[in-house]
């Protein structure tokens, strides 16, 4: 086991993992063993805090309430975009933890077709221990920007069969 | 040095009494996350102790059945009992009269009754509720509905920066017009204690009467409705070591005999035919349907707890936390308390710099303690600080001084993650 500043000195190692093997399935059984180096759950969310600071920062030009999926307590802007088919997605939240969350699935969901998003599998959240944050009564928004995620890829992938 | 050995002794008896205490609240020994529970969300629900869970279980195992009913001998028990259960609550808060005393389902129940029966027929276009800007929406939401039906309308009395109410602004707001004034008795996000004595002698001053929010006020101190000269009182059970679902509505009888119905059903009738029906005496006319029973009788339970214990203890032991809390987190150079007013008790609502409530309230969840986030149901409070919301830490008489170190230490945790 480690702590997040021992990670940090590896990860470099994983991210040229990352980039090499990009199957769903593979990034995020990534996730899952970057999270078993965790035996701390503090540390746990340490890392995954530390993951949502290196998300690329969102235009404040989207950080509107067209984008805003409203949660009770933690407030998610999401804009997505559709670049040769396949679609990419920049978030921001003001709840670090919600936010870290965004920046894993952003990780496994970025730059794949609407088809690959509706059938992607998220049970990683669930054995990195995270699964609760993902309740509707947790009011955090991340269950309702996942679904808006998948609507998004729904849509695009219906336009792309139009044309 | 005489005083401080006093003061120290003291402090061991009190000590020694609150565990007692915590003893026989067998949730207080469970593990959260594998850390000892530390609950400091009793504003939101406090815990029950064995008498209450063990009078709700011997209610069900051998005296259950309908109330008000039957002939038969358990219909008379559970009858008994219930009566019983509205005798005690009639004395906990030092009512004149047991009619007045309305089992609800809780303090929105309670409030929701009154704002109906009022909208029907004791209220007309024009006419002013007055609110304060610390309300929980229950105390706010049932009037707004209330004027959608009247016309009536809400003056609201704002909060000073402290979370002190502006008092001068509440003369102000009343007038001639105003048929009610609703207010809480302790904030819940704030923890300021109004004061609803001086309140109602003002409103009362001009024939307003007054409705008093005491969800957050009847475990922490003792009320007495008719010292307030409230006209009514609102609370409920769960907040007090008893069980949810049940809570009251004391009423001044001339009141609550002008009030029309809430809700029509079974036992507040004296009689029914399709040409009209005849309404049931207080307090049945407000009490339709088959009644939560078993909660009525664990809230009396809950009532003999708190009494046996004292409300001296209760407010010694619960003032010291307060300020131990207070000490120990306005040691953080970047938390922030809402709500410093001087009359205060039992709650800290805190900011940790600009750190989201949520990731605050997540990391000290994983060390077993128990917060809450949010804005706390009272968005227009937090929108007069400019905030989404606080962490809110609240305490009971079962709190330690130990569990407040322990809060102070996750913090540094929380903090050294989150900055």
């Amino acid at each position: 086991m480690c702590s997040p500043k021992d990670w940090n000195a590896q990860k470099g190692f994983y991210f040229e993992k990352l980039t090499a093997a990009h199957e769903i399935s593979t990034v995020s059984q990534d996730i899952v063993d970057e999270f078993a180096f965790f035996e701390d759950w503090l540390d746990r969310y340490e890392h995954l805090i530390d993951l949502g600071r290196e998300l690329p920062i969102l235009d404040d030009a989207f950080r509107t309430n067209e984008y805003r999926i409203r949660g009770c307590q933690a407030q998610v802007w999401l804009h997505p975009s559709r670049i040769n088919g396949l679609v990419y997605f920049t978030a921001d939240s003001d709840a670090m933890i919600t936010k870290g969350l965004i920046a894993l699935l952003i990780r496994v969901l970025d730059g794949r077709t609407g088809d690959e998003i509706m059938n992607a599998d998220l049970s990683f959240l669930d054995a990195i221990g995270m699964k609760e944050h993902l309740s509707p009564t947790r009011k955090n928004g991340l269950d309702a920007m996942i679904k808006q995620i998948k609507l998004y890829a729904l849509a695009l992938s219906s336009q792309a069969n139009q044309s | 040095m005489r005083e401080s050995s006093h003061r120290e002794f003291e402090g061991t008896v009190l000590e020694d009494r609150v565990e007692q205490i915590r003893s026989s609240f067998p949730i207080l020994s469970r593990a959260v996350h594998e850390h000892p529970l530390v609950y400091l969300d009793n504003a939101a629900s406090s815990q029950k102790p064995d008498v209450v869970i063990d009078r709700i279980s011997r209610y069900y195992r051998e005296q259950h059945s309908n109330v008000h009913r039957g002939v038969h001998a358990l219909s008379q028990e559970a009858t008994d009992a219930y009566e019983e259960a509205r005798d005690t609550v009639c004395e906990f808060i030092g009512a004149d009269d047991r009619s007045e005393i309305i089992f609800t389902k809780g303090t929105t129940d309670a409030i929701n009754l009154v704002a109906f029966s009022y909208a029907g027929r004791m209220l007309e276009e024009g006419d002013e509720i007055v609110l304060t800007q610390m309300e929980h929406h229950s105390n706010i939401v049932p009037w707004q509905l209330a004027c959608e039906i009247s016309g009536a309308i809400i003056k609201v009395v704002p909060v000073e920066e402290d979370g002190s109410l502006n008092y001068e602004e509440y003369e102000k707001s009343l007038s001639e017009r105003t048929r009610l004034v609703a207010v809480t008795h302790v904030s819940n996000s704030l923890g300021t204690v109004n004061p609803v004595k001086r309140m109602i002698s003002d409103a009362h001053g001009l024939d307003i009467p007054v409705l008093i929010d005491g969800a957050q006020a009847v475990s922490h101190m003792p009320v007495n409705v008719c010292e307030l000269d409230a006209d009514f009182y609102c609370f409920s059970g769960h907040k007090m070591y008893g069980p949810t679902g049940i809570g009251v509505l004391y009423g001044k009888q001339e009141l609550l005999n002008r009030m029309p119905p809430y809700q029509g059903g079974g036992d507040m009738i004296e009689s029914v035919s399709f040409e009209g029906s005849s309404f049931n005496s207080l307090p049945h006319k407000f009490e339709a349907g088959t009644p939560n029973i078993a909660g009525a009788i664990g809230l009396a339970a809950a009532m003999d707890f708190i009494r046996e214990t004292g409300f001296d203890f209760i407010t010694d032991h619960e003032t010291r936390l307060l300020h131990h809390a207070h000490e120990k987190l306005q040691a953080f150079d970047r938390l922030r308390i809402i709500g410093t007013a001087p009359e205060k008790i039992s709650v800290v609502s805190f900011l940790l710099g600009d750190s989201h409530p949520y990731d605050v309230a997540t990391l000290l969840d994983r060390l077993g303690i128990a917060v809450r986030s949010g804005h706390h149901c009272t968005q227009p409070v937090m929108a007069r600080y400019g905030i989404p919301g606080t962490v809110r830490a609240s305490f009971a008489l079962y709190n330690t001084i130990d569990e407040i170190d322990v809060l102070a230490e996750g913090l540094e945790r929380a903090e050294g993650i989150l900055f």
